[in-house]
């Protein structure tokens, strides 16, 4: 009985130094990631839906301080999950939140600490992130966001040459899709399709892959192209 | 034979029901592409409706190559309609004209003469797509531009690269001109029994009709005649229109998904073709003309 | 001898259980004007048009320039030129491009001027670009007649060439044949029901019936002006008879039938006959030559008198 208050203290001492040490870990990542103003990336799009071929194809990201964000195909047309692709880093730290951590897990052969951010907001429509971060390199490897009206998505990152700036060089968003279904009458073919064709498409999993070839960071851009 | 053809053709060009066919069809081309110009955008949001729930589209979606696509699925149905007007009309209407028997008495083999009509007959089918091409794909990228292509089928959705597109086009109209060619041959065949045009060209249409009917039906029993049946394989130049995956799901660029299926339509298309033009030749060689 | 351009030997030509033609043989030859004659269904159309290879024989074998119709079929079609019927062109074209089109077809590549000299030539000069639909039935006529004639054939087949054109049309036609033969030294054959034109132009005959022959000969040997019928119906046949039998006219009566008086004499003591009566106060209804050849005619396709190769 006596050791237990002094373990008790020391154990919520523990969680709190943990906790400080939650969110100051997403602190530093967010002042990292906050030294990048804008930029302009050139990149490769890539989505990959069972149910949907479609080629990969060039596009012009733009980001500009604190929460502008666009994505361009140069030419063609882009298919993005619903709700839009928000891929700025900086962004999924910037509401009010709670940081818990998580414990640890190893995520592209990396170890990183695993936090969950909560919305202060109870009406926001973000419910909950959950941050893997690298704490030596402080790079953020994944992030896994659950929304009220687009369901939940996962980010998984790779770094290389643009790493100190916290930038990725490939960025794969995960999503859910709901079925695909089209009447007849719009696509006028009236047989059914092959079935190994039919299996596949049950697969309800979507994938969009960006590959960043270059990034032009901090040399301005114009609020005209967010428009 | 080329002596009829040009004959044939001059014939062709000189009768106001041919350009009957060229001016329904620029009709009902400019009224749809007017129509989408107007209020395409709805259209489009129609069509994407099944996928709007999960994706966002950015993009040129209602673009000259979609605006051409649509062009196709609803004309190439009826204007097999246009081409049995001339084609079923190539015996029995010289018959009806009287013209027959004074055609028949020239010193010109019978054999000739039905090629040389064939072949005529063909020259206006493929006049009629290279207008269709022009209106339904130049006019088109005209007036919307260009960009993808995103088609959906029954259970996936195909996103072409403009710059993937037009060669697929070109392989389409080449492949229509096949299908229409068969119900040219159609045509050319049953106008031989008639003395008068309306029956072949009734016959054709009804023939066209009910092969599309068991065509597109799931019951089983038409299931296993629909490969033989040409109407069938008259709408495989849609094909054109899909892609290959590699194996690791990446669209393989300039790529057919069913390359066989196109070969194996086209050789369809082409027995029906010789089948009819043979079996016309034959008839008629052997045909008393009373008329 | 005259060569024998065409040689029908032995056709017979059946449809389902009807025999059209049956087991027919005759000769045209060169120069010749053939008159073609049988009643309607007899069986001259279908004989024709297997000359002209619309139709296939069942039997037999048809022989044209000394080749066999259905071996040689192009060389010998290359000679011949028709109007079969009523000639059907193409109404949307003009006489003009009717003419250039169906020459061609036959063979030739004639100039413009040719082209329009056969038009003038038929009497439709002024008409070369009007529109057939706008012609009237002769005018078709001559039309098919330019067809028939622009690629100069050895052998012009005319089937039923009179049909529904008015008597200066039917004149016309008649002139046209005795110029084709005459001047043109061509051979016709042609097929019609007016006796009268036939036997104007003929220079041999063939009269077939239920597709069989019944007569084949020279037109001279057939009927001649000399045995003309001439049927006289008066107020009084009988007081007429009396008066015709004590005249130089006696001669030639024939025992009387029906309601007139009949005498057999040449075609051209007719005016004679006709101013005797009135001089003798003869009240004539009508006067009627028949010809020999309507007689002969009416004679062998009713059955009573079947006389072949005369």
């Amino acid at each position: 009985m006596k050791l237990l208050f002094p373990f008790l203290v020391f154990i919520f001492s523990l969680n709190t130094v943990q906790a400080q040490d939650a969110a100051t870990l997403v602190s530093k990542l967010k002042e990292k990631l906050q030294k990048v103003h804008d930029y302009e990336a050139a990149g490769v799009l890539k989505t990959d839906v069972a149910f949907i071929k479609a080629p990969a194809g060039k596009i012009i990201v733009y980001y500009k301080s604190p929460d502008k964000f666009t994505l361009k195909r140069q030419g063609g047309i882009s298919i993005l999950p619903k709700g839009g692709m928000n891929v700025n880093m900086a962004s999924m730290m910037s509401f009010d939140y709670l940081a818990i951590d998580a414990g640890e897990a190893i995520v592209n052969g990396v170890n990183t600490r695993v936090i969950k951010l909560l919305p202060k907001d109870e009406t926001s429509e973000l419910i909950l992130s959950t941050l893997y971060i690298d704490p030596l390199k402080l790079l953020l490897q994944k992030v896994i966001t659950t929304t009220r009206s687009n369901g939940t998505y996962e980010m998984l990152m790779s770094y290389d040459k643009y790493a100190s700036y916290g930038l990725p060089d490939k960025m794969v968003f995960s999503f859910n899709t709901k079925d695909y279904k089209i009447p007849k009458g719009v696509t006028l073919e009236f047989n059914d399709a092959d079935k190994a064709d039919m299996e596949k498409m049950k697969n309800k999993k979507g994938k969009v892959e960006i590959s960043y070839t270059s990034y032009i960071i901090n040399k301005g851009v114009s609020d005209a192209l967010f428009k | 034979m080329w002596k009829i053809f040009n004959i044939e053709v001059y014939k062709i060009f000189r009768r106001p029901r041919t350009y009957i066919a060229f001016a329904a069809i620029t009709a009902l081309i400019v009224i749809i592409q007017l129509g989408l110009y107007v209020d395409g955008d709805s259209y489009v949001d129609f069509l994407m409706s099944g996928l709007k729930d999960s994706f966002d589209f950015q993009g040129k979606i209602l673009n000259g190559y979609l605006v051409c696509y649509i062009l196709l699925q609803l004309l190439l149905v009826h204007v097999p309609l246009l081409i049995a007007l001339v084609a079923a009309d190539m015996i029995s209407g010289e018959a009806n004209m009287g013209t027959l028997r004074l055609l028949v008495t020239k010193p010109v083999s019978k054999t000739s003469f039905m090629l040389g009509k064939f072949l005529a007959a063909s020259f206006y089918t493929l006049l009629l797509l290279i207008w269709i091409a022009f209106l339904a794909l130049a006019v088109s990228t005209w007036l919307f531009g260009t960009g993808d292509l995103i088609i959906q089928k029954n259970v996936y959705v195909v996103q072409i690269s403009q710059d993937d597109v037009f060669w697929r086009y070109a392989g389409a109209f080449a492949f229509a001109f096949l299908a229409m060619l068969a119900v040219t041959a159609l045509g050319f065949f049953l106008s031989v029994f008639s003395e008068n045009s309306i029956g072949p060209i009734v016959a054709t249409i009804s023939i066209i009709i009910f092969f599309t009917i068991m065509s597109t039906m799931s019951i089983p029993l038409f299931q296993h005649i629909q490969p033989y049946l040409f109407t069938s394989h008259m709408v495989n130049w849609k094909e054109f229109f899909d892609e290959k995956l590699d194996v690791s799901d990446n669209v393989i660029k300039g790529s057919i998904q069913n390359v066989q299926q196109l070969y194996n339509s086209a050789i369809v298309l082409g027995i029906y073709i010789v089948v009819f033009v043979s079996g016309a030749i034959i008839i008629f060689k052997r045909k008393d003309i009373l008329s | 001898m005259t060569e024998e351009i065409i040689q029908v030997r032995n056709v017979s030509k059946f449809f389902k259980n009807a025999k059209a033609v049956n087991d027919l043989s005759f000769s045209v030859q060169k120069g010749d004007v053939y008159g073609f004659l049988g009643q309607n269904g007899a069986g001259k159309s279908t004989m024709i048009r297997m000359l002209l290879t619309l139709i296939k024989p069942t039997k037999g074998s048809i022989r044209i320039f000394g080749n066999d119709l259905a071996t040689h079929r192009i060389d010998i079609l290359k000679r011949i030129g028709a109007i079969i019927e009523k000639p059907d062109v193409y109404k949307y074209l003009s006489a003009y491009q009717n003419l250039a089109l169906f020459a061609k077809l036959s063979g030739i590549a004639p100039t413009r001027s040719i082209l329009m000299d056969e038009l003038k030539r038929v009497g439709l000069s002024g008409r070369e670009h009007d529109k057939v639909k706008t012609f009237s039935q002769g005018m078709k006529q001559r039309l098919g007649i330019a067809i028939a004639l622009v690629h100069e054939p050895d052998i012009i087949i005319l089937d039923e060439p009179t049909n529904g054109l008015d008597p200066q049309g039917i004149a016309d036609m008649r002139n046209l044949i005795l110029h084709l033969r005459h001047e043109r030294k061509k051979t016709v054959l042609v097929s019609s029901h007016l006796l009268t034109e036939i036997e104007q132009v003929a220079t041999r005959i063939l009269i077939i019936d239920k597709g069989k022959k019944l007569v084949e000969g020279e037109a001279s040997t057939l009927f001649d002006p000399a045995n003309t019928i001439i049927e006289i119906e008066t107020a009084n046949n009988e007081n007429t008879l009396l008066k015709l039998q004590e005249s130089q006219w006696g001669q030639y009566i024939q025992p009387i039938s029906g309601h007139s008086v009949k005498l057999k004499m040449h075609k051209k003591l007719l005016p004679s006959l006709h101013q005797w009566l009135v001089q003798n106060g003869v009240e004539i209804i009508s006067i009627i030559p028949r010809h020999s050849l309507e007689d002969l005619f009416l004679q062998v396709t009713s059955g009573k008198n079947y006389v072949e190769n005369i």
